[in-house]
């Protein structure tokens, strides 16, 4: 008894002398964080891949001041990217809870396909057929996301598998319900509208609508409890479970939010290209992707930003603009863009590494600062 | 005596052939730490699993403040006020301490912004500060991710948070088991804290010197049963260990 008293003292004893080390260090990384000059902000990964592009813009308008450096040459870049940042909004999501999406393209074929019969069947060119066309492309939409959310968090298929699955699926049913033959009749007003329209002097208007959804994701993302549930689940589904997040049904309304955008790009497709293309979109799932990852979202989930994947989106779409212009062969394009997908997933992976051995989580010490280290 | 603010009468769970828990008792105090010990295996992560709804049982009967209950889900605990810190902590490792705190009970803006699903991450973070400086907790950032901080800051916000929202008893199971030895005095000096508030406090830990200089009463746990519920002023650590393997028995008062 007196013993362990005795004992219990000398913890005491040892554990003021101890005081030391601990502390130190902590302050040592609060003077850091505090003398450091580097603001938060460029430290973000999305910010040093906005460096690359601004690069990228640089190198080009040097060596085609004339034809790549030209407002209507901007406005072409913007216009092609449109698109893919609508989907890119909701593949963001999808990433951050560790998942991924690979039917968007699909989705948007389907959504388009059908959105095409019901307009056509109706007859009319006005803006009351069209509306009809947008909700049933969107409902379309949402009810892939929906059927995509409910097979992954219920029924466990990993989000590869149901995705692949839903991928063929909705890209087989748009050809069965169009016999393989595209269709063109696209009521004119949202082709001169939503297509190839301007506002304000130039700007696209389908850039605009893109615009609007990007603020709105972001704002969702940044800002609400659905997006710090999207970090949430994908930082750590157990501990989100356990404080009472419902993460079933979040997983389920992140997959409908990004069919649902799928089904918004249904229509912007439909009016852009005034046919439902379903050959045009093999590629879309693996590019949106990309240009996420590209952004800075991690794979592993948990992290990411809507401003990085539009930042990721265009370093693909400069390139290929500028290579065209530029005469090199826009083949050179993909292999541009997969060193720079790698190479953003590799920063990624040094970032974790990083932050798992409690080091600052930024690169910028990594790579320009390791001498004073 | 008081009444027990959770009172456990006869739990029994098994897994296949193992009985895990095999007729337990067990009582916790308002105000009082409550040391539970047991080897590996003694059924103790099972019991707490039961007490804060984590695990259906068999059979036996949970009594909080003196009425009956069914503990279906963890949710439900929270709601009488009982939180755990489990061992992995539970804590989402890319959100901050303040996302971490109010994870699942989210200060929501008033008006149109909370239409929206805005939060009030100004209030949340003032509240969050208050709850550390209270424990005495060394959290010297509220905005960086928690998985870039040591094990200690990790674990102090973890107990925080358990203490922010339970207002009658905090399990800690082996809250000292990954720390140095000034973090391990921080959370013994955390757990004081905490029962000065009049929140009880179950403490599991395999450690016992920390179970002598922090609990008030030892519940020891043998082969799924208990083998005795003593004052810890009234043992040793030899006790205790003897307890623990059988070597030396009491009755279970």
């Amino acid at each position: 008894m007196s013993d362990d008293v005795r004992d219990a003292d000398i913890k005491k004893a040892e554990f003021g002398q101890e005081a030391g080390p601990e502390t130190t260090s902590i302050n040592a990384a609060v003077e850091r964080e505090q003398k450091s000059r580097v603001p938060r902000i460029f430290k973000a990964q999305a910010f040093q891949i906005l460096l690359v592009l601004i690069v990228i813009v640089i190198i080009f308008s040097i060596a085609a001041p004339d034809t790549f450096a030209q407002l209507s040459n901007l406005r072409l870049v913007v216009q092609n990217a449109s698109i893919l940042a609508v989907l890119g909004v909701g593949m963001t999501f999808i990433i951050i809870t560790s998942g991924i999406d690979l039917s968007v393209g699909s989705v948007l074929v389907f959504s388009g396909v059908v959105a095409a019969i019901v307009m056509r069947a109706m007859g009319g060119s006005d803006w009351g057929t069209a509306t009809v066309g947008i909700i049933v492309s969107i409902l379309s939409g949402l009810a892939w996301g929906t059927f995509n959310g409910i097979l992954i968090s219920k029924a466990k298929v990993p989000p590869l598998i149901v995705t692949l699955g839903s991928l063929g699926m909705a890209l087989g049913l748009a050809q069965i319900l169009t016999g393989g033959v595209d269709i063109r009749n696209v009521p004119a007003v949202l082709t001169t509208t939503i297509g190839y329209g301007n506002i304000l002097g130039g700007i696209p208007i389908i850039s605009v609508i893109a615009l609007v959804f990007v603020l709105i994701g972001a704002f969702v993302l940044h800002k609400t409890k659905f997006g710090l549930y999207t970090y949430a689940v994908g930082s750590s589904e157990e501990a989100a479970r356990r404080v009472g997040v419902k993460v079933d049904r979040h997983l389920i309304k992140v997959y409908a939010l990004s069919g649902g955008l799928a089904g918004v790009a249904g229509i912007l497709s439909l009016s852009q290209f005034s046919t439902t293309a379903i050959a045009g979109q093999s590629q879309t799932n693996l590019n949106v992707i990309a240009a996420v990852v590209i952004g800075g979202t991690s794979l592993f989930g948990g992290y990411g930003t809507i401003f990085g994947t539009v930042v990721g989106l265009f370093i693909p779409a400069v390139l290929q603009n500028g290579f065209v212009i530029t005469g090199v062969q826009p083949f050179w394009q993909q292999v541009a863009v997969g060193a720079v997908l790698i190479a953003a997933v590799y920063v990624d992976q040094l970032r974790r590494a990083s932050a798992a051995r409690g080091a600052s989580t930024s690169l910028w010490s990594h790579f320009f600062r390791r001498n004073k280290k | 005596m008081t009444t027990p603010v959770l009172e456990a009468r006869g739990l029994s769970r098994s897994f296949g052939h193992v009985r895990a828990l095999d007729d337990v008792d067990f009582e916790v105090y308002p105000g009082e730490v409550t040391a539970l010990i047991g080897d590996n295996g003694a059924g103790k992560s099972t019991l707490v699993k039961a007490l804060s709804g984590n695990l259906a049982l068999d059979s036996g009967v949970i009594k909080f403040e003196g009425d009956e209950i069914q503990l279906t889900n963890p949710q439900q605990a929270s709601a009488l006020g009982i939180e755990t810190v489990h061992q992995d902590l539970a804590l989402a490792p890319h959100l901050d301490p303040v996302q971490n705190m109010y994870l699942g009970r989210e200060i929501m803006n008033k008006g149109l912004g909370g239409f929206f699903g805005t939060m009030n991450t100004k209030e949340m973070a003032r509240e969050s500060r208050r709850a550390f400086d209270e424990l005495g907790a060394t959290v010297r950032s509220l905005t960086s991710p928690v998985g870039s901080m040591s094990g200690g800051q990790r674990q102090a916000i973890a107990i925080a948070r358990a203490v922010h929202w339970a207002n009658k008893v905090v399990f800690l199971d082996e809250p000292t088991a990954a720390l140095g030895v000034r973090q391990t005095k921080n959370v013994l000096e955390t757990i004081r804290r905490v029962r000065d508030k009049g929140i009880a406090v179950v403490f599991i830990s395999h450690s016992m010197p920390h179970v002598i200089e922090v609990s008030d009463r030892v519940q020891v746990l043998r082969l799924g049963h208990r083998a005795a519920s003593i004052d810890t002023k009234d043992t040793s650590m030899e006790e205790l260990v003897g307890l623990m393997t059988g070597a030396s028995t009491r009755n279970a008062a």
